[in-house]
Parts: C-alpha cells; structure tokens; sequence
C-alpha cells in the first residue's frame, strides 16, 4: 500500500498511516508492546479522515471519485453478487472490455449486472481503455439489457467513466448513433432498472447505461455533462479553473440530491470508499436490495409510465405549463 | 469533396476589394462573388458551385413547410438557471444577450404544419443561439413538439444545429438527451415517423440523442457531424485527422446516414419519404422513380 499515490489533501492521512505501518513492523521485530501507541495513532488516523472527508470541496470530492484505489464495477460485483457469468462482445464489431456485462445472482436472484471497467495500473488500463468506452461497448451492454428482458430480469448498471471514448473509430463506428439508442432503448425497456455511480459519471458516456428508473450515488461520486476540466478550458478558457468549474457545475451528489436529479445517496465509509470496500460493498448491497423491492411491486405499465413522467420533469423552464 | 478544400486560386485583388456587406456575399468554397440576394433565393446555396452555406433556423421552417401553415409552439418559454451558474459571465446574462442577439428566447424553433399538404410536428434548432446548446428549453420544447405528434398522430421533423449541451445548465442539459430520446421511444411504439436533418454543425449531446434517432437520418452536403469535437479527437489521438473526417459525406460512407439531400431539394425529399412510411399515394404530379445519384 505505501507505494500507492495519495491525493494531496491526503498526505496527512497517508503520513499516519505510514507511522502505523513502521510501528507494527518495530512492534513485530522486537517483540514489544505498542498497544497504547497504537491505539492513540488510531484514533489520530480517524479523527483525521472525518475531518478531511467531511469538508471535501467540489473538486476535492472529483479526485476520490477518480481515485486510483477506488472500487470498480468488478470489486462491486465480486462483494455484492454471486454467480457472475461475464459474456462478452457487441455481435457486430468486438469485445470492449471497458463495459464488463453479465448474469450474477443478487441474494440469489437472477440480474443483469452492466458496467464500466477502469484499470489499476497500465497494463489493465490499456486493456480496459482507461474506463471509455467505444460504440461496440455501449452496443454490447444494450444487447444484454435487452437479453435481460427478455427473460423478465432486471437490470443494474455501475457507472464509472471519464467519458465515450473521443477516437477515430468510435467515431466512424457510430459512437453518437451507440449512446442514442441506448438512450431511447433504455427509456422502453419493461424490467426495472436501477444505475448507481460509483465514481465518475462522465457525460453522455455515464447517461449511454444510465437512463433507469432509479438512479443511486455513492457519497464522493461525482456526475456531470463535462469534466471540471473540459468546462474550465471552454468558459475561463483556462484549465486550472476547474475548482471554480468543479463548483459552478454542482456535480457532487449531496448537489444532485437537492436538485432532484438522483434518488438517493449510498454513504461511504469514513476515508472513502477505497478506505473500506467492503463497507462500501455493504452498504451497496442494502440500497440495490430495497431500491429492488420498491421497483418490483410495480407492474411494467407503472414502471414505464414513471419512468417516463421522470425524465420529462427534467429541466427548469418557464412557463411550466 | 473539393469543395472545402482551401483553393489557392489568387484572388488577392479581389479579396481586398471592400464588398458592400449587405450587397454581395463571397462564397468560400469555390470564391465566387454573387449578389446576397441571389444567395438568399436559392436558400443560402451557393449558385455556382452549390455550397452549402448555414441557413438561419426561421428559414427552415418556410423551407420545409406550405406557405401560411405554420403555428409555433411554446415560442415564449424561457430557460431558467437551475444551478445558479456563474462562470466569467453570469448564464441569465448570457441569455439575455442572446435573445437581444436572436430575438429569440432559446435555441430552438417548434411548432406544426404541413408539408406538401402533409400534417408534421417541426422543430428547427437555432445555432446563433449559445451555439445551439441543448438546456432545458430545447428539451421541453422538443418533448412538446413531439407529444403534439402523438396526439394527432402525425411525423415528427427535427432539423439539428448545435454544439452539443449548454453546461450552463449542468446535468439538466445532459437529461435533455434522456428526455428527448424518451419521447422518440413513444413515437417509435406508437409507430410514427421520425425524420432527423441534421445541418451544419451538429455534435455532442444532440448528435448523441435525437440526431441519430431518425428512422432516416439526412443531412445536407458538407456539414459537419460527430460525437467529440475534431480537436479534442486530435488531442486525444496525437495526430492529425484525415480530410473530409465528419463530414456528411463521411458518415454516409460509414453508415450513419440514409441520405445527403441538396438544400433545394429538401422538402421534396422528405414528403417522398413520408408519403411512402404513412401509405400515402404518389401525388399525381410525382416523377416516376429515378434513380438517385
């Protein structure tokens, strides 16, 4: 873990973590007693952690979600469901392993789990195209939606995406036609769904898996129609305004909350998600658990017609009516 | 394709004659000078070489539809400013400036009328608007346009012009694209006819949403269509993009589009094409089939 790049406003935590770990090392060397140092460096680390992680600014909260040792979609999957079977390909192009797809049993019932894939370290990225999609990914996670369906099972998505990969031939592959027909495809499917964010939610490649009846946000996930980056670089035309346009685009999800955008918050463990995944799996698994429940005592008629009435609310203009 | 590439003809003395602005207009694809009016009789296509320059979005809608049959819909609605957002500029300024701009209060025109005595839902966007950035308005005016097809059981027209979504608005223009494409869901069950134009330019989010949703997609020649923007494609890929990439002419090579319809043709085009999806006779005055070039 030491050799795990910590986010600047985590130095002070990633310090008393390193003394910990060099205590248990001396304690287990020498065969001392360190319990009472142990204990107070403990709580120092908690007490740091709340502090921090309670006073996360916009931007701040953008690097966890983007965090190097955040869960993933197959973190989540391997905590929460059992019985995975991946299946793969789009039938008309590839594989994109930045979408990983696939039946999995929640508390042994049969769903259909879709996500973005990113890696932790090059190699995976590269497998994993850093977690960006081209068209062949968004087509293949559609064609399991509707396999999903068909068999009257629902549907759970993890979003967690920079972004539809920005390329030569996701372009000339269609990548715009892939992330609209999922948008019009998912708006008519008759099984419930429910997407969560579980880190970065990045424009119309996040959206492309995320048209759902429920939508769910993990506490420092963020989700937004543009980077703090890409926004800075177009309004301040510059880039090193992103904390103001980290701000100005209220993309946290306490903000999408209050607007009315999301349905609910799954709180993360103090330090983050990647400071106790499993916490974090839990927690999961009791919100997808009753968000489940609530979705299924609705017919597919009720489910559509919300469905609908959701997303047609969206927005602010006036005259309302 | 030759018609953007930069043409090194010397026109140098030309070029620097002072052109009465509001007299003649400069085509930039083959630099000949023809009198504006001309231009705007043939609906911003170039006599000459037919290029195809924008046309504003009003022109549309008297290009598309009969003489006198057009009612507007929703033309007061306003944006409102959801995230209280403020970047260099406050955004209600913003859009005070562009409707004193555009005299317009958003990026996008809608209504119904006929065409070629056809009943249609139309919605025209409107790029001289915050480049035709797709907010809440744009969404609620295109769920609109498209419920009032429903309800008379009629096609829905789009005509696309945009830039993409306006991150002014945050997530409420990213649901824009949910909530468009969801009512072309329920005109896809309901099974009538959706048509897409799109014109120059048209990226991002609403290339990514109702663009590409038509059951046929048309576009005019040479206008510029993708996902990303072609500078962030060269940043993202380190090298520089092939000629024509995006074009109109490109995405019918790959697939993406049914057809490119020369502006003076276009309504023509479309009624064809509407005519066959609602099993409506050929009128009598209807060429028989040629084939297309």
């Amino acid at each position: 873990m030491a050799t795990v790049a910590h986010l600047d406003f985590e130095k002070a935590i990633a310090e008393v973590e390193e003394q910990i770990d060099r205590l248990r090392h001396m304690a287990r060397e020498k065969g001392l007693d360190v319990t009472g140092e142990m204990e107070s460096l403990e709580g120092k680390l908690k007490s740091l952690q709340t502090e921090t992680y309670e006073n996360l600014d916009p931007i701040e909260r953008v690097q966890v979600a983007r965090h190097p040792r955040r869960p993933y979609t197959l973190d989540y999957l391997e905590r929460i469901f059992t019985d995975f079977v991946e299946l793969h390909g789009d039938r008309m192009y590839r594989d994109d392993e930045s979408i990983v797809a696939g039946w999995a049993r929640l508390d042994g019932e049969s769903v259909m789990v879709i996500g973005h894939q990113k890696g932790r370290d090059m190699k995976e990225n590269l497998q994993r195209n850093f977690g960006m999609p081209h068209p062949e990914g968004y087509r293949k996670a559609l064609r399991l939606m509707k396999l999903a369906e068909k068999f009257g099972r629902p549907v759970f998505t993890m979003i967690d995406t920079p972004g539809a990969y920005p390329g030569l031939g996701a372009e000339e592959r269609g990548q715009a036609e892939a992330i609209a027909r999922n948008l019009r495809e998912m708006a008519a499917l008759t099984v419930p769904t429910i997407s969560v964010i579980i880190g970065e939610g990045g424009s119309g490649g996040a959206l492309a898996i995320g048209v759902t009846d429920r939508i769910l946000m993990m506490e420092n996930s963020v989700y937004s129609v543009i980077s703090p980056e890409g926004c800075a670089a177009i309004l301040w035309k510059s880039g090193s305004e992103r904390d103001k346009a980290a701000t100005a685009l209220k993309l946290t999800a306490p903000d999408l909350n209050h607007l009315g955008v999301i349905d609910r918050i799954i709180k993360e463990p103090t330090g983050g998600a990647h400071a106790d995944p499993d916490a974090t799996a839990e927690a999961l698994h009791g919100v997808l658990r009753e968000t489940l429940d609530e979705l299924k005592s609705l017919s597919p008629e009720e489910l559509h017609e919300q469905r609908l009435e959701k997303y047609f609310a969206m927005g602010e203009w006036h005259p309302r009516s | 394709m030759a018609w953007f590439r930069k043409t090194k003809t010397p026109l140098k003395a030309q070029d620097r004659r002072d052109l009465p602005g509001d007299v003649w207009e400069k085509c930039p694809s083959c630099n000949e000078i023809v009198y504006r009016e001309k231009f705007r009789e043939n609906w911003n296509v170039c006599p000459e070489c037919a290029h195809h320059l924008r046309l504003p979005a009003l022109d549309y809608v008297r290009l598309l539809l009969d003489e006198g049959s057009f009612t507007e819909m929703d033309a007061e609605m306003r944006s409102g400013d959801p995230l209280s957002f403020e970047d260099l500029k406050k955004y209600p300024e913003r859009l005070a400036q562009a409707e004193r701009k555009t005299g317009r209060r958003d990026a996008l025109i809608s209504g119904h009328g006929r065409m070629e005595r056809i009943p249609v839902s139309l919605a025209v966007m409107d790029f001289s608007f915050i480049g035709g950035s797709m907010g809440s308005v744009v969404g609620e005016k295109i769920a609109r346009a498209g419920r009032h097809a429903l309800e008379e059981g009629t096609p829905f027209i789009i005509v696309s012009a945009s830039g993409g979504a306006r991150m002014m608005e945050g997530i409420f223009s990213l649901m824009q694209m949910a909530k468009t494409s969801a009512v072309l869901a329920e005109l896809d069950r309901a099974g009538l006819p959706f048509i897409s134009l799109l014109t120059d330019p048209t990226t991002g989010g609403v290339t990514a949403s109702y663009a590409m949703l038509g059951d046929v997609n048309i576009s005019e020649p040479g206008a510029l269509i993708g996902f990303a923007g072609p500078r962030v494609i060269e940043q993202t890929i380190k090298q520089e993009l092939p000629e024509g990439f995006q074009r109109a002419e490109f995405l019918l090579e790959h697939g993406m589009l049914d057809r490119i319809v020369d502006r003076r043709e276009m309504k023509a085009s479309i009624a064809i094409l509407l005519r066959h999806m609602l099993s409506l006779p050929a009128p009598e005055t209807s060429e028989t089939g040629s084939p297309e070039g």
